[in-house]
């Protein structure tokens, strides 16, 4: 298990699916490419999690398939899939030790005596807990917990592991240390992984790539750096980081049926001449590296950011300013 | 807190008269029977004499160990009974879940006894089911002989008290546990003994000492199926036949005691460490599986019979109570209103009887346990949860101990124109009360627990007494919770006998639980009896729908509260 494995690609084709009258998926496609760390991303009841459950096949799609490594797993119930998934909750059995714990898929699998115990050791050492196999999960922290549901995830050499939120039952000052972790395991071990997670700053931190969905549907794949700078709609543009929405009519002419989008850290203050986006200052933050100010600018509020200089000179509210912008910078997205 | 001194006075006051009414009626009479137990006959100092007496006598261990037999058996076939239910409720789509729920209350409706007779003449050695067996096949089952006959009553009707409450376990495991065993290659049986029994080992082991406890001190049910031979049984007989200065039936009543503290304790030190409250985190109710067309009905056959076999004392008493002459035949060889009309006749005073004694206890049970309730949840005074924990206790005292503990202690005390205290009707009251008072409680916890400590507070900022809150907020937002409670009381009040059995000392003073033992004792009686049954069934049934009606209201008026 510490060589690494036999990387699998996993191909979602026009997947739907519904909960009584709530479509929770529409039309998903996706292809996850082998030995990626891939992130589902999306504000909560966007579907991420359903997804992720539909791989693993506790929820069935009325339309289109789920392949893993080429083969249709529809007619493959949850114990034949061979999926890893680690719980939101971890989901450790109480009533069993760590070892126990970690044993279970094995013996689940029949497999020898002497395989199992030396399958769980190993299992255990990936993830730093060998001192821990006599304890029950209640005795543990939760990183703790979280390194033991891991552990038992992947003693099964599963072909792809998921991940859903696992970030979401630690602490703040967990989550960073736990995430690289998590990052070196997958890497070490080469095994496809999906990360489902409402955070945008874990997906973009540890994953190749992200699709951000929302509302059931796919908005947009890529890497986190190509969706920070391309983003494909709005979306995908006001999720991942803040942005200015702009339509016709505010200054800048936009054609019909698009908006102006740009990062308020690439805008500029500047004076009112010669610039098409004009108004009055009515905010002022100050950030630490940056100040933000707001500017009304017909019937938008437009956010602009720029680097905090000691003895820099600072705009109050009511000053009229103008908010410069490089061409290169516009982003002309569909409404 | 100038005020705290007045205010904490009248709630001593209250706590020390409801310590008084438990010392004298619950405290001292079983005082009085574990003392008893431990003095020599006559009056002598301390001894043990009498203990050594009781292992020396053959009737006695083996009575001991056939009320361990039975219990241990009625546990071992309720499980039988609830496990596939509760398995097949609480993890697959199955329309049949709501007829199986619903088999929970049947227990309370009628304790076992009241169908004894009945299941002879349905299951005996020549009743309807072996008269069939051997017609068809030339065969005769045994499921009343001896042993066996107490039970299979007892396992068919308690067998619901492991079913609600495992079937509450199971649905409490997070569904994320049972997920995980799946993602790991676990599925079916194997997944459920694995992963969800051993999580829901503290529901089970709940219902099944609860049914333990309750077989272990059941005096009726082996007495009217002509069983003698058993522990609880004994102390009756000893004390009714030989006297209550005879110390063998206190020993007894310490062994029922001790066996019932024991189990109980026991209960406890498994459930140790093992309270995985594993409530959900996140993600919707349990998945449920759909059944394929064959296991569906497989199911359904499974809970046909079993349903069969739940309703067949009620079903028996129904027939019985209408039938002219029912024996060595499937059914009554005719059908009459007679008995109807005699027990509405001669023998109302029975039901009479019941009506008042019921009312009055559970009316004892409302007011203390409504008082126990608020010293406790309210107040800071000293030693309430005292006042709790001996009211509780009422559930370790069987209800034949309870009953020799009143005659011994009040036997002595003379009214002024000499009748004993232990002879009044009244006594029979108390004892029913006590032993109904933790049901009581429970209620009128859950009743204070919902209201907000706030909609008191606010009361008394606007300038209310802590008296006058009581009054004007708190009772009137409990009475939806304490009438429930009334009114489950009176249920299981109307069919309490195993105190009553003791204390009743003339037949005008009977309730209907005790005219039905009588009743059934003689093949003459049986009609009266099962009809004496049938009304007590009915009222009981009526009840129980009362309080869920008056539960259902109060949930609904808690939307009042915060």
């Amino acid at each position: 298990m510490s060589k690494p494995v036999r990387a699998v690609g996993i191909e979602i084709a026009g997947v739907n699916l519904s909960y009584g009258t709530t479509h929770v998926l529409k039309n998903v496609d996706l292809s996850v490419r082998p030995g990626e760390l891939f992130a589902f991303l999306g504000p909560s009841g966007c579907g991420k999690t359903t997804l992720l459950r539909l791989i693993a096949g506790f929820a069935q799609a009325e339309t289109g398939r789920v392949l893993l490594d080429g083969r249709d797993v529809a007619p493959l119930p949850p114990w034949k899939r061979d999926v890893g998934m680690v719980f939101q909750s971890y989901a450790l059995w109480p009533h069993m030790t760590v070892a126990k714990n970690v044993a279970f898929g094995l013996e689940e699998r029949r497999l020898p005596r002497a395989e199992i115990d030396r399958r769980v050791a190993e299992a255990l050492d990936l993830v730093g807990l060998s001192d821990y196999a006599g304890r029950r999960p209640a005795q543990l922290s939760g990183g703790q917990q979280q390194r033991v549901a891991v552990a038992r995830t992947i003693a099964i050499e599963p072909k792809v592991l998921l991940l859903d939120e696992p970030l979401s039952n630690l602490d703040a000052k967990m989550r960073v240390s736990v995430r690289r972790e998590l990052r070196a395991l997958q890497q070490r071990l080469g095994l496809t992984t999906i990360f489902v997670t409402h955070d945008q700053e874990e997906a973009n931190t540890i994953c190749d790539r992200i699709a951000v969905m929302d509302a059931g549907t796919v908005r947009q794949v890529g890497t986190p750096m190509e969706l920070y700078e391309n983003p494909a709609n709005l979306f995908v543009a006001s999720f991942l980081g803040s942005a200015n929405i702009l339509g016709d009519g505010d200054g800048i002419p936009v054609p019909a049926g698009k908006r102006l989008v740009f990062r308020p850290q690439h805008a500029t203050l500047s004076s009112i001449d010669g610039v098409p986006l004009r108004g009055p200052v009515t905010h002022r933050e100050f950030l630490g590296a940056t100040v933000r100010y707001n500017v009304q600018v017909g019937g938008s509020e437009i956010l602009v950011e720029t680097p905090f200089q000691s003895g820099g000179e600072l705009r109050t509210v009511g000053d009229m300013v103008g908010v410069a912008l490089p061409p290169e910078r516009m982003l002309y997205l569909p409404a | 807190m100038a005020l705290a001194g007045t205010r904490s006075a009248g709630q001593a006051t209250l706590a020390l008269a409801i310590a008084l009414f438990l010392g004298v009626f619950l405290v001292v009479p079983v005082a009085t029977v574990v003392y008893v137990a431990f003095t020599e006959k006559g009056g002598g100092g301390l001894t043990l004499v009498n203990f050594l007496d009781f292992a020396r006598t053959d009737l006695f261990v083996r009575s001991f160990w056939n009320s361990v037999y039975v219990s241990a058996m009625t546990v071992v076939w309720a499980s039988a009974l609830a496990l596939p239910l509760a398995y097949l409720t609480t993890r697959f789509e199955f329309r049949g879940a709501m007829l199986v729920q619903t088999l929970g209350f049947l227990p309370l409706v009628m304790p076992p006894f009241v169908g004894a007779v009945a299941m002879q003449l349905l299951f005996g050695r020549n009743g309807s089911v072996n008269l069939l067996l051997d017609e068809w096949l030339g065969i005769k089952i045994g499921f009343m002989e001896g042993l066996n006959g107490v039970i299979f009553l007892q396992a068919i009707h308690y067998f619901p008290f492991i079913l609600v409450n495992l079937s509450a376990a199971l649905r409490n495991i997070d569904r994320a546990m049972e997920e995980a065993a799946q993602n790991l290659g676990s599925h079916g049986l194997r997944l459920f003994r694995r992963i969800a029994l051993p999580l829901a080992l503290p529901g089970f082991i709940a219902g099944a000492s609860l049914v333990f406890v309750k077989v272990f001190d059941d005096v009726a049910t082996p007495l009217l199926l002509n069983v003698k031979e058993m522990l609880a049984p004994q102390a009756y007989l000893r004390i009714t036949s030989i006297g209550i200065d005879d110390p063998m039936g206190y020993v007894i009543s310490v062994v029922l005691i001790g066996v019932a503290v024991a189990t109980m304790w026991a209960s406890a030190l498994v459930l140790k460490g093992k309270d995985y409250a594993t409530t959900q985190r996140g993600g919707g109710g349990l998945a449920r599986r759909k059944l394929k067309p064959r296991e569906s009905a497989l199911a359904y056959a499974v809970v046909i019979l079993i349903l069969t076999l739940v309703l067949a004392p009620h079903v028996g008493l129904l027939l019985l109570s209408f039938a002219t002459v029912w024996s060595y035949s499937p059914l009554p060889d005719g059908y009459t209103l007679a008995h109807y009309a005699r027990v509405l006749g001669d023998s109302s005073g029975y039901i009479k009887n019941t009506l008042l004694y019921s009312s009055l206890a559970a009316g004892i049970d409302v007011v203390i346990g409504g008082a126990i309730a608020y010293l406790v949840l309210r107040t800071k005074l000293p030693g309430r949860q005292w006042l709790d924990w001996a009211a509780s206790t009422a559930l370790a005292v069987p209800g034949v101990v309870l009953g020799i503990g009143y005659l011994r202690a009040f036997y002595g005390v003379k009214m002024p124109d000499g009748t004993p205290l232990a002879a009044l009707w009244i006594v029979i009251v108390l004892a029913i009360a006590i032993r109904r008072l933790p049901y009581a409680l429970r209620a009128a916890y859950a009743a204070l627990q919902q209201i907000s400590v706030s909609l008191e507070e606010a009361a008394e900022n606007l300038g209310a007494t802590k008296a006058r809150t009581v009054r004007r907020i708190v009772i009137p937002l409990m009475t939806g919770g304490l009438l429930a409670g009334f009114v489950t009381s009176f249920a299981t009040a109307a069919v309490e006998l195993s105190a009553v059995l003791i204390l009743v000392q003339s037949n005008s003073d009977a309730p209907l639980a005790y005219g039905l033992y009588v009743l059934m004792q003689t093949p003459a009686g049986r009609g009266a009896g099962a009809a004496l049954g049938v009304i007590a069934v009915v009222l009981v049934a009526i009840c129980m729908g009362l309080a869920q009606l008056a539960a259902d209201r109060s949930q609904r008026a808690r939307g009042l509260d915060i």
